[in-house]
């Protein structure tokens, strides 16, 4: 076993990760960072972001206007202090990313640039025509190349943390080139490896999103928090799910139905206007959209394509010029995997699973409740997505808390006294590697890892989708305890040590069936609706039960314990949901009585 | 959605069991809309595990899946299944070393970007309460082509140079220099001159323009070392030809 002794290490080199590693490299240039990443950090998934990153910059907008459209927009359950200290932080981040060679799209005078997004009052969404995720990822990427103090350990997968009497101690990972266990003995450890959305069949969300940091984490003791809390982005493209952005709508773009019809102005969204409004029609936020869909095609209204429903996604009157300026990107994806070429027709989109709201538990630092770990980005949850994150505000979020775990990792490592626990970790470790070992030494292959990986994605959709009810639900937590059962089952058909990815789709898999099952049995307790949480048997939201994160204790091979925490409240009382007229209507009516 | 059977026929080396590379060959049904990549995953879930490839995004951004497809660099993600024959040849990228498989090493190429200093060197600090700089949409388009570099590497498999020539600094390395050099927030010219100009740099690109014709993001590597050599001609002159080094 190769060992690595460093201060700060960090999982994942995307977004969040390649910030924290740089915050920490900024702020304590004396201490040594390792960043262990399953992939090159330029193929992390922050790569895959398109529409852009929210902070308020335009004279006429304010820092309460952003706290109040996402906190609304969360449906009141993200934390308020963890909200004003983030749009606070957004355009101070954004703007060292400028400082940093990100090439934000401008105005004519060379200021930046801004864009409308869903949920959003005012166009505060910075923008990189539509690839602004690649270029933050890879400015990111090519500013960290800068610090000495920087090292990354590229394609490690991370297998297992290491923790001693509540205080963690660094992590194991794989080598994957070759295959040999490596001991990264850290002071402090920043998880920073993303999402999880391949446990669901249809996602936005490439191959490497599986989960593996929530899962170490929950493994360890962490609570994973408002995991039941799933985000549809209503328009991926049909049979492959890659992601149109939301800033085809911000730019203007219609949803219609079968037929041509703007059916959001049936959903409390309307009137529509021809061009786009904040926070009304196309410029809703993505829970009401996807669910709106849902109903468009109980009634019929949806079009049937070869890949499922569907429905059209009409951008021609923009006309060619815009589109080739502000959607380039999105032309080239529908016209090359969909054969529409969105100057010319419409395209087809549905509802797609995007974002998890929900992830590893953390107070406003980034900390968890073990010492010196901390995590940051779509695998952690602040939380200041409450139950619906808007559009553009977890590219910003990568870059608030992910300097925020730096920086704290950093204060920790250089803080903290020295454990005595070196025999007890280096125990820990070699437990680690001898269950890789024993994979490896499975003779038999009863269960195929790919059949129970599809019949897990297939049991979230049916229990875990756009609207729920408590039968469904209880039929996939039985499912993923039976997949989880047959897990040891399966085993390799490869055995070499080199980039041996039958190995990691072994791993990959165990860490989502944990995810999956904390999101399950997080949905069927919360018996209300809620955000992106729609019970068909609990329609109405149920402040006096649930103004309260979820909170999944792993418990081994039971079910986990879902627990409670109260949400922070610090200045707006949950109120109703506006959008469109009634928002307008009720905004008078205020004014008026005042 | 029709149906076809393909044979996709891949290199396969393990080099703790292999002498050398060979070809294995697999029949896959393949559905119409499928890209070379899906053909690979399923050989991988339903025929062999044992298959070795990286993949990730499935829309042709995070530039983990080039390969050589019937023997020409291409992201297998957007390589149309319908637009190749009955049978389909799939093989690492051309030019680097085989890990696995269709798995190469990339530690030359990143050892090369890092030389390349590619981030902003500013004339001065510059601190957030000034707030963002002024770059005009002019000025965003002397280098936009340029920024949209996915790091896939087909550039370098279709190189004839880097071919030749392991000390080439290569496409897509030279570009990202070529894009911050050109950059309006940038002064970092001295900086990265041995890199660019020196051995190894923009001189040594002969001009056949087969990076650019494979690029799948439009990057025009060709254009940007074409412009860094006039670039670098330049500078030699105001320092070596004008009286005072041109200050």
């Amino acid at each position: 076993m190769q060992v690595v002794e460093t201060d700060v290490a960090v999982i994942g080199a995307g977004g969040a990760g390649l910030r924290a590693a740089i915050a920490v490299a900024e702020t304590a240039p004396d201490l040594d960072v390792a960043v262990v990443s399953k992939v090159l950090p330029m193929r992390s998934h922050t790569v895959a972001a398109e529409g852009g990153a929210a902070g308020v910059i335009r004279g006429e907008d304010s820092l309460d206007a952003h706290f109040d459209d996402t906190v609304s927009g969360g449906d009141w359950l993200c934390d308020q202090d963890a909200v004003e200290l983030f749009v606070e932080d957004a355009p101070k981040q954004l703007t060292r990313l400028e400082h940093w060679g990100c090439p934000w799209s401008r105005t004519p005078e060379g200021g930046v640039n801004t864009r409308p997004f869903g949920g959003m009052k005012i166009e505060r969404t910075w923008f990189a025509a539509d690839k602004s995720g690649f270029h933050i990822l890879h400015t990111l990427f090519q500013t960290s190349l800068k610090y000495p103090s920087i090292k990354r350990f590229d394609e490690f997968f991370s297998a297992e943390l290491l923790v001693d009497e509540g205080r963690v101690a660094g992590v194991v990972a794989i080598e994957v080139r070759t295959g040999e266990i490596w001991c990264f003995k850290a002071k402090s450890v920043i998880i920073a490896s993303g999402g999880a959305g391949k446990v669901y069949p249809f996602t936005t969300n490439g191959a490497i999103k599986t989960g593996d940091g929530m899962a170490m984490a929950y493994r360890a003791g962490v609570p994973l928090k408002d995991m039941e809390f799933v985000q549809y982005h209503p328009t991926g493209l049909p049979g492959t799910g890659i992601l149109l952005t939301e800033g085809c709508r911000g730019e203007g773009g219609y949803l219609t139905n079968k037929h041509g019809y703007r059916y959001l102005q049936d959903y409390g969204l309307g009137p529509p206007e021809p061009s786009p409004r904040k926070k009304a029609m196309e410029l809703g936020p993505r829970d009401r959209l996807s669910q709106a869909f849902w109903h468009e095609m109980q009634k019929g209204n949806t079009i049937d394509t070869p890949y499922g429903e569907a429905i059209n996604l009409d951008l021609r009157h923009l006309g060619e010029d815009k589109i080739n300026e502000r959607l380039p990107f999105v032309r080239d994806l529908a016209t090359s995997y969909m054969r529409a070429d969105p100057v010319h027709v419409p395209v087809p989109v549905r509802p797609v699973v995007h974002y998890m709201m929900g992830g590893i538990h953390t107070d406003i630092d980034a900390r968890t409740s073990i010492e010196g770990l901390f995590a940051a980005g779509e695998c952690a949850a602040v939380s200041i997505n409450g139950a619906n994150r808007l559009g553009s505000n977890s590219l910003t979020e990568l870059l608030v808390f992910g300097d925020r775990a730096g920086k704290h990792a950093a204060q920790f490592a250089r803080e903290a006294a020295p454990a005595d626990n070196a025999a007890r970790i280096d125990a820990q470790a070699e437990d680690c590697a001898r269950k890789i070992e024993n994979i490896y030494a499975r003779e038999e292959r009863k269960e195929s890892t790919a059949e129970l990986r599809r019949t897990m994605a297939d049991a979230m959709e049916e229990g875990c989708g756009i609207y729920r009810d408590e039968g469904r639900i209880r039929s996939t937590c039985e499912t993923l305890a039976d997949l989880r059962h047959r897990l040891p089952g399966t085993a390799l058909k490869d055995k070499s040590k080199v980039f041996n990815t039958d190995l990691l789709s072994i791993l990959e898999l165990e860490n989502m069936l944990e995810v999956a099952e904390s999101l399950a049995h997080s949905a069927y307790a919360r018996s209300e609706s809620r955000g992106s949480h729609q019970r068909l048997d609990h329609t109405g939201r149920d402040d006096d039960t649930f103004l309260k994160h979820s909170m999944a204790h792993y418990r081994g091979d039971q079910a986990p314990e879902i627990g409670y925490l109260d949400v922070v409240i610090t200045k707006s009382p949950p109120g109703e949901r506006l959008y469109g007229g009634a928002a307008d209507a009720k905004a008078q009516k205020v004014e008026a009585a005042e | 959605m029709t149906v076809q059977n393909r044979q996709i026929e891949v290199l396969r080396y393990d080099p703790e069991r292999d002498e050398t590379p060979r070809f294995e060959t697999f029949t896959v049904p393949c559905k119409e809309e499928w890209v070379v990549l899906d053909a690979l995953t399923y050989i991988k879930d339903e025929l062999d595990p044992s298959l070795t490839f990286r993949w990730s995004c499935h829309m042709a951004v995070c530039g983990s899946c080039g390969m050589q497809v019937d023997n020409k660099p291409t992201l297998s993600c957007k390589a149309f299944v319908r637009d190749y024959g009955e049978k389909i040849r799939v093989e690492p990228l051309a030019n680097f070393p085989i890990e696995r498989d269709l798995v190469i090493s990339q530690d030359d190429f990143m050892e090369k970007l890092q030389r390349g200093r590619p981030w902003i060197i500013p004339e001065q600090k510059r601190e957030v309460e000034d707030g963002p700089y002024v770059q005009t949409p002019m000025q965003l388009d002397d280098i936009k082509e340029h920024t949209m570099c996915i790091n896939c590497l087909l550039c370098y498999a279709a190189c004839p140079v880097y071919a030749l020539e392991r000390d080439f600094v290569g496409p897509a390395a030279l570009t990202l220099m070529y894009r911050y050099n050109a950059d309006s927030r940038d002064a970092g010219w001295d900086e990265r001159r041995e890199v660019f100009a020196g051995h190894g740099g923009v001189w040594e690109c002969s001009f056949v323009g087969a990076c650019s014709d494979v690029c799948p993001k439009h990057v025009e590597p060709a254009t940007a070392i074409q412009k860094g050599k006039m670039d670098s001609a330049v500078d030699y002159f105001t320092r070596f030809l004008m009286p005072g080094g041109g200050k």
